[in-house]
């Protein structure tokens, strides 16, 4: 992890010509998601240096890695949302397309106000636009749609929740960041329930995501949600270093 | 270097190597995750000790943090007797019923965990007798199903707002810190079910399950048909004329206004209509989907505003009794 090539205070993308993504380590993310047994030598493989091969975008490391990581998870969903905007579900019932516009504009908000924060605050060089693959959802498909906006927001509280010990506070604006955190992922949480609520009524908090016992969400570390978010991101990112 | 293989390593000549790591929440979530130690059935068991092996030593938790996190749990038993309530009422049948009991043993839930990482500096149960969620005869939640869900909506709006202003205070101890954020977004998942519930009740419509449309905002006093989500200030909650003179509130105030109004610092803990986020205008910053314009409201939406612990006090007085008040409750 030490032999980063990419200097981590200028996140770029180095080498466009490198395979994005190779099969073997999507297999692991899968295994290790499917909690099936013998898949430690992969998950293994899956976390291995891969920092040090060309062709990644590092989101780089400390706060600014945390703020480049959120950044990169917000184009995700706002190039996701813009998408359904732009190409509604031919099945969708009555409102909610509404609800999609709506929401579409919550996270291109999120995804701007991230690159200005970037630039204005942390006095960095933000990550490239990033391409999105959503070859693997249908959008003409209500059931397609709702799935992965399910999976996005999901997966976006529980990055939040899971970045917020990763912000340090040796740094003037950590609280800030921390502060601003906050404020997204109740949104972000928001959405979640209610777009659960879509596909199975009732399921806002269902003991899926929400811990029957404690009732606490869940949070992930940023390498286990880039590995998720990766399949719709053409870039290989690298999250390695966030936080740290 | 990889970490879990070093651990990995590590493990076989030392099958007690992570509950010698700070991280071992991490590391048991991927074990978790690999069916192979831990089951669904054992989950409760190791939670709990892990919560004493990362929280065991509540005399050394600074006083900012037991502060926070005994206001979250005063606003967590407000809100636990209010649902327990709720769910023997009669108010409400099937899926909504459902959803209340679901909202009520999720805040027994942060109970427990708060007051598993607080041990012996935890307040003691307040009991139901201590809150009166009329407010000084102010509210009827018990009336209706929407009187209820109006109150709700208040409550829990006040929680994740108390919960994201509270959050800064734990940046010193990372496991508490996500402990309560994992809290804070769980609270956040009920607005959004409990504003959905009450489009539903006020077009006439039990069980809705949530699935009324999100993103039309009827307007008006009251708001009765919010959004799943905060827009800007709410039209001052469902009680916004509702002035209460409540000796340990904030006197002639309206009652539900301050809910989404701004705190005592207006810098710090702006109003929920706010558009500012740090140096950055959200608005004007935004590049919208095409065809689309950005509205000050949907720039108030994409953000929640914390709450300061003064006001969050001054919101949840209003709702306690006499005997709430004897105990010091948000005092």
């Amino acid at each position: 992890m030490s032999t980063k090539i990419i200097s981590s205070s200028q996140p770029q993308m180095t080498d466009l010509d490198q395979p994005l993504y190779t099969p073997i380590k999507r297999r692991s993310f899968f295994m290790y998601a499917g909690a099936t047994a013998g898949a430690t030598a992969l998950i293994l493989a899956g976390c291995s240096k891969s920092d040090s091969e060309p062709g990644i975008v590092s989101l780089g490391s400390g706060n600014l890695g945390v703020l480049n990581y959120a950044y990169a998870l917000e184009q995700l969903e706002a190039a996701f949302y813009a998408q359904v905007v732009k190409t509604p579900a031919t099945d969708f019932q009555t409102g909610e397309l509404t609800y999609f516009t709506q929401v579409a504009m919550h996270e291109a908000i999120h995804r701007d106000f991230l690159k200005a924060a970037i630039i204005n605050v942390a006095k960095a060089t933000p990550i490239m636009d990033l391409t999105p693959n959503f070859s693997s959802i249908t959008f003409t498909s209500r059931a397609s749609v709702l799935g992965a906006a399910k999976a996005f927001e999901d997966l976006g509280v529980a990055a939040y929740n899971g970045a917020g010990k990763l912000i340090s506070v040796t740094d003037p604006n950590g609280a800030t960041y921390l502060t601003v955190a906050g404020k997204i992922v109740s949104v972000e949480a928001r959405h979640a329930a209610y777009i659960r609520d879509l596909i199975t009524p009732g399921s806002f908090a269902a003991d899926d995501q929400v811990d029957a016992t404690t009732g606490l969400d869940k949070s992930m570390t940023p390498v286990d949600v880039i590995m998720t978010a990766q399949t719709y991101i053409t870039q290989k990112l690298d999250a390695s270093s966030v936080g740290k | 270097m990889d970490f879990f293989q070093i651990l990995s390593d590590i493990e076989k000549v030392d099958a007690d190597v992570y509950a010698r790591f700070d991280t071992r929440r991490r590391v048991f979530k991927h074990m978790g995750g690999l069916g192979k130690k831990i089951t669904a059935a054992t989950l409760p068991a190791v939670l709990s000790t892990m919560f004493t092996k990362a929280y065991g030593q509540t005399t050394a938790l600074p006083q900012i943090i037991v502060d926070t996190l005994n206001l979250a749990l005063s606003l967590e038993y407000l809100e636990f007797y209010f649902y327990s309530q709720g769910v023997t009422s009669g108010l409400f049948t099937g899926n909504d019923l459902n959803a209340i009991t679901i909202i009520r043993d999720d805040e027994q839930g942060h109970i427990n965990a708060l007051k598993g990482v607080l041990q012996s500096a935890a307040i003691a149960d307040p009991t139901a007798l201590a809150y009166d969620y009329t407010a000084g005869g102010n509210l009827t939640p018990f009336a209706s199903p929407a009187m209820f869900l109006a109150t709700s909506q208040g409550f829990v709006d006040t929680g994740v707002r108390a919960y994201k202003g509270g959050a800064v205070n734990l940046m010193g101890n990372k496991d508490i810190l996500t402990a309560a954020l994992n809290i804070h977004s769980v609270e956040a998942r009920h607005s959004s079910h409990i504003r959905s519930m009450r489009r539903g009740y006020s077009t006439g419509v039990a069980n809705t399950n949530g699935t009324t449309i999100a993103g039309l905002d009827g307007g008006g006093a009251g708001d009765a048909l919010p959004k799943s989500w905060l827009s800007l200030q709410e039209n001052g909650g469902p009680k916004p004329t509702k002035t209460v003179a409540n000796t340990a509130g904030p006197a002639g105030g309206p009652l539900t206004a301050a809910v989404y109004a701004a705190g005592t610092d207006a810098t710090k803990y702006p109003a929920d209509d706010n558009v500012m986020q740090s140096t950055v205008n959200v608005q004007s910053n935004t590049t919208p989907p095409t065809g689309l314009t950005v509205t000050a409201a949907a720039a108030s939406e994409a953000f929640d505003e914390p709450l300061d612990a003064a006001a969050v006090k001054a919101i949840a007085r209003n709702f306690i009794t006499a005997l709430g008040v004897s105990k010091g409750l948000f005092s």
